[in-house]
């Protein structure tokens, strides 16, 4: 293709990409610099239902004056990301100097809010991972094997998880496991202790999260590795047969090798779908137990009528950092299959 | 095509405003548009605004949960996208710091013979929005249980917990307290309720600097820990919706809930007619030997838009204050503990009405009050779940609170 061919052809393409894609990431980095201008505070008198009262309040008129002037806010450099409620550098020097053990350290640093979500959000991207890409591999082997006309319907049955909207999902299964439902009720039965609970406490609250996100997630996975099973080069098959392997064999080293750069996919978009974990933290009432990057940006954003919109950019703008990291491994093995593969 | 759909809409509310009665408030003509949020008592007051429709009065209105978000923006454009803002004592400050809402004391001066003076919002003398009706959280109790038990309904919380012990012992209830103690805004709403039962305040005099860490926030924390030995220990994920829920299934004698949910709780269609009929109400518990009960009251009100024509405007004050008539308001006495004039309160309004006559405070009004709610949301919960001590949850959270307010501009 010629060059200016080659130009015209992808010209859409990139204008696409940097209007839906690095316009918005340049503003949420240019957002996460800056903090709004000081406000005027005076004190006023207000009355109500219930009496009166001195309070202060925002003097609009002398405000929207600095406002006005400073219209992006104060230039704030990097503080956003170092002040507590993010990296927290001051707290976490102060506490490696107050802690006696290592372990003492670690634990005062993950009641920071950023370190407590990023420790929830990694723990959840690297478990729920390896067992949606195994279960997913593992439903596809066995409706695989089922005769053709079963088949439609239990691929339909096992994609139901996927159908049902997380948020949905994560609130039904949340009244499920309270103790007057048929989760919660049958559990306390079974180890016999009436205050059994799967939320009262972290770690269960954790495996609980991590649990629905691999039942949330693997019919993704099944989905993706039902479909490579179909393209199984039959001969290979065929001559492994022959040469007497068992069943185990031919998927050891047949099927796997075949799906490899499946699994490689897969992991690639659940490390980065996991990596924003966010329903289930709000479905299942978790704050206190677990909460997520995602869940981070959302508090800042949703305050009752204040939002804290350089905190959300500086979150989402380390959330960005975080998946870049984590793909890093994966994206280099996929580059590698491609140039070898040239 | 746009044609098409400009008639479509003509014609859909030629339809709408015609199935209305003319009964007419006596407004000639103007645009009334209505941002609220979304529950009955505010259906109420906006079905009876809709009499006012009708010629050349047009009435839109858009009720819903997220009209918080929805108001600044929406109130900012010019003309506003509404013309009326229906606010509560907290959803009114983002207005009030961008100069949203207009003074509306010439039509309290021409129309507003009929209001209460509680009713009116006042701000540096001047009436910015008019109060409908009162929510605050206050006692529920179930009665049967408290008899069982031999103790009467506490009026202190030392008395509900040493309550609570007694329910407890007699193997009558396992887990007696509720309480909406969520994580977040919820279990911050609590410790709000509880520290201003203690006498505390949140800012340093005149200055939005954070002072919770002291004696007053570590006896606060200690009674809301001494609550939850009580409570199913789900608690840190209970809200309104699951303890509501709790009360209905008959597994929780006495907690401080919202007012609001008083005719909810009591439906039958969610439990049965002898809990129903044993749930009752009193005023919120005082704590501390304190004198005022240890929670905050609400209120809730419209407000005008400022960038809007004097016209709309005066027909929107008229619409609403007809939608918040004594007619209205007694012709549904139970959805709400309503403000206004004439209004007989209904069997429902019993406990907000109690706990405003011994004197709760409201809610805190300050500007920089949301940071410091959310900051404490994270910081209360870890205090309960034994991560931190009480002192370490406050600095915690004032440390949370000045980070978020020096982003804000409150703090330098």
């Amino acid at each position: 293709m010629k060059n200016r061919t080659f130009f015209w052809f992808v010209l859409p393409s990139i204008i696409a990409m940097i209007v839906f894609i690095a316009l918005p990431i340049i503003s949420v980095l240019v957002q996460s610099l800056y903090i709004e201008a000081p406000r005027v505070m005076i004190e006023s008198e207000s009355c109500g239902p219930f009496g009166c009262d001195k309070e202060l309040r925002v003097d609009e008129e002398a405000t929207a004056a600095i406002r006005d002037a400073h219209p992006l806010g104060l230039f704030n450099g990097l503080n956003t990301y170092i002040d507590r409620n993010h990296l927290a550098f001051g707290e976490v020097g102060a506490r490696w100097n107050s802690s006696s053990t290592l372990l003492d350290f670690f634990r005062s640093i993950l009641l920071l809010p950023f370190y407590k979500a990023l420790s929830f959000t990694l723990a959840y991207a690297f478990l729920v991972t390896p067992f949606v890409i195994g279960f997913g591999f593992l439903i596809a082997l066995g409706v695989n094997t089922l005769p053709n006309l079963m088949r439609g319907t239990v691929i339909f049955a096992s994609l139901l998880p996927m159908i049902v909207t997380p948020l949905i999902g994560s609130l039904v299964l949340f009244w499920m496991i309270d103790a007057n439902g048929v989760i919660g009720a049958t559990l306390q039965t079974l180890v016999n202790d009436p205050n059994f609970s799967l939320k009262a406490s972290i770690g269960f609250t954790w495996i609980t999260l991590f649990i629905y996100g691999i039942w949330q997630s693997t019919p993704f996975a099944f989905v993706v590795f039902y479909a490579g099973l179909q393209t199984v080069p039959q001969d290979t098959l065929e001559s492994s047969l022959i040469d007497g392997a068992n069943r185990w064999e031919r998927i050891r080293f047949v099927i796997i090798p075949h799906l490899k750069p499946l699994a490689t996919f897969i992991a690639l978009i659940q490390v980065m779908d996991n990596f924003r974990v966010f329903e289930p933290v709000v479905g299942f009432n978790a704050e206190a137990s677990a909460i997520s990057l995602s869940w981070l940006i959302f508090n800042d954003l949703q305050g009752r009528g204040v939002q804290l919109f350089g905190s959300a950019a500086a979150t989402s703008v380390m959330t960005i950092i975080g998946v870049a990291i984590l793909l890093t491994p994966v994206l280099r093995s996929v580059w590698r299959d491609f140039s070898r593969k040239r | 095509m746009k044609m098409l759909s400009k008639n479509l809409l003509a014609g859909a509310m030629l339809v709408a405003s015609s199935s209305l009665a003319f009964a007419g408030c006596g407004i000639e003509k103007g645009s009334i548009r209505i941002l609220s949020n979304d529950f009955p008592a505010l259906h109420d007051v906006v079905d009876k605004a809709e009499e006012c429709a009708g010629g050349a009065v047009t009435l839109t209105k858009n009720q819903t949960k997220e009209h918080e978000s929805l108001q600044v923006a929406a109130l900012k454009a010019n003309p506003a996208q509404y013309t009326s803002a229906v606010i509560a004592n907290s959803s009114i400050l983002p207005l009030l710091a961008d100069g949203l809402i207009r003074p509306l004391d010439p039509y309290v001066e021409k129309y507003g013979k009929d209001l209460n003076k509680t009713q009116l919002i006042t701000i540096n003398g001047k009436v910015m929005a008019i109060a409908m009706m009162a929510n605050s959280q206050h006692l529920f109790y179930r009665d049967d249980i408290l008899k069982k038990a031999g103790v009467q309904p506490p009026k202190t919380y030392e008395e509900m917990l040493a309550a609570a012990k007694v329910i407890k012992d007699k193997g009558l209830m396992p887990n007696p307290l509720g309480g909406t103690y969520k994580a977040g805004w919820n279990l911050a709403e609590e410790f709000v309720n509880m520290y201003l039962g203690y006498g505390g305040s949140f800012f340093k005099e005149g200055t939005a600097e954070a002072s919770i860490n002291n004696k007053k926030g570590v006896d606060a924390l200690n009674m809301l820990k001494s609550m939850t030995g009580y409570m199913n220990p789900d608690y840190l994920t209970f809200d309104s919706n699951a303890l509501q829920a709790e009360f209905q299934a008959g597994k929780v004698a006495m907690a401080v809930f919202w007012g609001s949910r008083a005719a909810a709780v009591k439906d039958t269609k969610g439990t049965t007619q002898e809990i129903s009929d044993n749930i009752k109400f009193a005023a919120a518990p005082t704590v501390g030997g304190g004198t005022i009960p240890a929670t905050t009251l609400w209120w809730d009100g419209f407000t005008v838009a400022k960038n809007i024509s004097d016209e709309d405007a005066e027909a929107t004050f008229r619409a609403l204050l007809h939608g918040s008539s004594s007619e209205m308001a007694n012709a549904k006495p139970n959805d709400a503990v309503w403000l206004i004039k004439g209004y007989t309160p209904g069997a429902m309004a019993g406990g907000t009405l109690a706990t405003a006559q011994a004197g709760a405070k409201p809610y805190p009004m300050a500007p920089s009050m949301d940071l410091m709610h959310t900051a404490l949301g994270g910081e209360v919960a870890a205090f309960l779940q034994g991560k931190k001590s009480a002192e370490q949850a406050l600095a915690d959270a004032e440390a949370a609170y000045t980070a978020s307010a020096k982003e804000k501009g409150f703090l330098k």
